[in-house]
């Protein structure tokens, strides 16, 4: 809202304590879970400043379970996906947006029904897939259903189709194959949409649990997620400093990333969903 | 290039993304229609055609008609709440509010965090007689509760891990809305003397409407397809008052692998996300003057 509508005198007094209320209330599980990781057990409900600082929390559970490994899992999981996610999707998006052939509105709606239709929830009958494909328990099972991404086509061909045809035809006058000039002309111009795409999928995979939940079940396979899962439920007693020092490892890598770019990250998640 | 060249490169350049997407996507949508129609193979029976045997037992399922009831009311509970919040969020962030940067950062994070992680995290905040809720509750003289274990609370205790983790997410295609509406429309409705509420419900509520059916239509995809929490803090529990459609479906398919009649639950999915895609067609089509 511009200037002339901002609030005054009290009702912007009231609508900042609102806002830092809402704001507290929104730190406040990430803060309580800092509070318990980095104290020692007996102080975890017990909010006393004199409490003592200690690591031990993360020693612990970085030792209780394959962590290390579940992060080789996690890293090799989300680089599989974008690398695979960039080629499928830019070719993809080149077709529909530089090229006339038949069938190409049928196929854009087909490739759409993925906006619905997740793989999330067709869980059943990928499962029985990989097992046909010889897959199951292997980082490529959970990876396969999300490479052809319908989301990142879509983005990628609206972006596409705002580069000028001009320098698309003097590309080709030059003597360029098509494909060329999508490497030439095209990529280059969408490089921001890239960086938005790749923030948004790494911070999707990353995060992703039940598909890797259903389709793992060994260390060897497993990522953070289920690991952490696996983890918590099993049967080291709640022991909640560990736990909670647990969570935010596996979280700390995205979470470190987002601060330090906050600004790219925030741009990203909104280029994303203008389309 | 001759007519047929673009043909081919358009075909061929499609190849790969058309391959996987109909392994993954087309496929397994047909194969549940068809699955649903069979009975699960055990051992050396094969599946045997039953017709509509899975729709008949789903009918008579009562965890079935918990769940969708559960998931009815989580989407009812949760959409419009997160949705709400989204839009006040950006107000306030798009606006000169002290410390916008902190207070964008505090909306933003749970969107970034996994699912999974954050259930951790709420359960310990939910925990009886430890948990963080109770010693606020506590200090205010109220019992102890179950929060997660007792039926009359459980959903609606995932329901606020839901908004939590949604309302950032939304508010930021809201604050791009917002960042893109040209200042010369409040700058005309406060000559004619239009007041700030009034504003908000007759200019920039209704110019936000692509942004609010977009942000819908994720909201309801996610209220049937984000189950993660539910593995962590509830298992469906207490007495299956927090079972969710695709939970069940997880579970059925999954621990007791009845793929037969996880395929007839996963149409009902199926139908449900389908009529999603309708309405959203439907009302595009009558919206467009906004674009």
């Amino acid at each position: 809202m511009s200037q002339v509508y901002a609030p005054r005198g009290s009702s912007y007094a009231l609508e900042t304590a609102g806002a830092w209320l809402l704001g507290a209330l929104w730190v406040l599980p990430l803060v309580y879970a800092f509070w318990t990781a980095f104290h020692p057990a007996e102080f975890s409900t017990r909010f006393v400043l004199s409490a003592p600082l200690t690591l031990e929390n993360f020693v612990k559970a970085w030792a209780a379970a394959p962590f290390a490994r579940y992060f080789l899992n996690t890293i090799v999981l989300v680089t599989m996906i974008l690398a695979a996610q960039l080629v499928v999707v830019t070719l993809a998006a080149y077709a529909f947006a530089r090229f006339e052939f038949p069938g190409r509105k049928v196929l854009f709606a087909l490739v759409l029904v993925q906006l619905m239709i997740m793989p999330d929830v067709l869980i059943v009958e990928n499962y029985q897939t990989m097992a046909l494909l010889g897959l199951k328990d292997t980082i490529v099972a959970i990876g396969l259903p999300y490479m052809a991404s319908a989301f990142g086509i879509f983005l990628l061909r609206q972006t596409f189709k705002t580069v000028p045809r001009e320098l698309d035809e003097a590309a080709r006058i030059e003597g360029c194959t098509p494909l060329q000039v999508l490497w030439k002309v095209y990529v280059p111009l969408a490089r921001p949409v890239y960086l938005a795409y790749a923030l948004v999928s790494v911070s999707f995979h990353w995060n992703n649990f039940l598909w890797p939940l259903i389709v793992t079940n060994s260390v060897e396979s497993r990522p953070l997620t289920v690991g952490l899962q696996v983890f918590s439920a099993g049967d080291q007693g709640i022991d909640w400093s560990i736990i909670t020092a647990a969570t935010l490892l596996t979280t700390a890598p995205l979470l470190v990333a987002f601060l330090l770019f906050q600004r790219q990250f925030v741009q990203s998640f909104m280029r994303a969903g203008i389309r | 290039m001759t007519r047929t060249t673009q043909w081919l490169y358009g075909w061929l350049l499609l190849l790969p993304a058309a391959a996987l997407l109909a392994l993954f996507t087309h496929y397994p949508a047909v194969a549940t229609l068809w699955h649903s129609f069979f009975s699960t193979p055990k051992g050396s029976r094969a599946a045997v055609f039953v017709g509509l045997d899975n729709y008949r037992q789903l009918g008579e399922d009562p965890i079935f008609w918990q769940a969708l009831a559960n998931n009815l009311w989580f989407a009812a509970g949760t959409i419009p709440a997160s949705i709400a919040l989204a839009l006040l969020m950006a107000v306030w962030v798009n606006g000169r509010i002290a410390g916008r940067g902190f207070l964008r950062l505090a909306y933003f994070t749970p969107t970034i965090l996994p699912m999974i992680a954050v259930a951790n995290i709420w359960v310990f905040f939910y925990t009886p007689e430890y948990g963080l809720l109770e010693q606020v509750l506590g200090a205010f003289g109220a019992g102890s509760h179950n929060w997660l274990g007792s039926k009359s609370t459980a959903l609606a205790c995932l329901m606020v891990v839901t908004v939590w983790k949604e309302a950032g997410f939304f508010m930021i295609f809201y604050l791009a809305s917002l960042q893109s509406m040209s200042p010369n429309l409040a700058e005309a409705a406060a000559i004619e003397g239009a007041s700030r509420g009034y504003f908000f419900r007759r200019v920039t509520f209704p110019l936000l409407m692509p942004t609010t059916l977009f942000v819908l239509v994720n909201a309801v995809i996610n209220a049937f397809r984000l189950v993660d929490h539910i593995v962590v803090m509830t298992r469906g529990g207490p007495d299956n008052a927090t079972a969710l459609l695709l939970y069940y479906i997880y579970e059925i398919g999954f621990r007791f692998w009845d793929s037969a009649y996880a395929a007839a639950l996963t149409m009902v999915l199926l139908a449900i996300l389908g009529v999603v895609a309708l309405a959203q067609f439907w009302f595009l089509e009558r919206r467009v003057h906004y674009q």
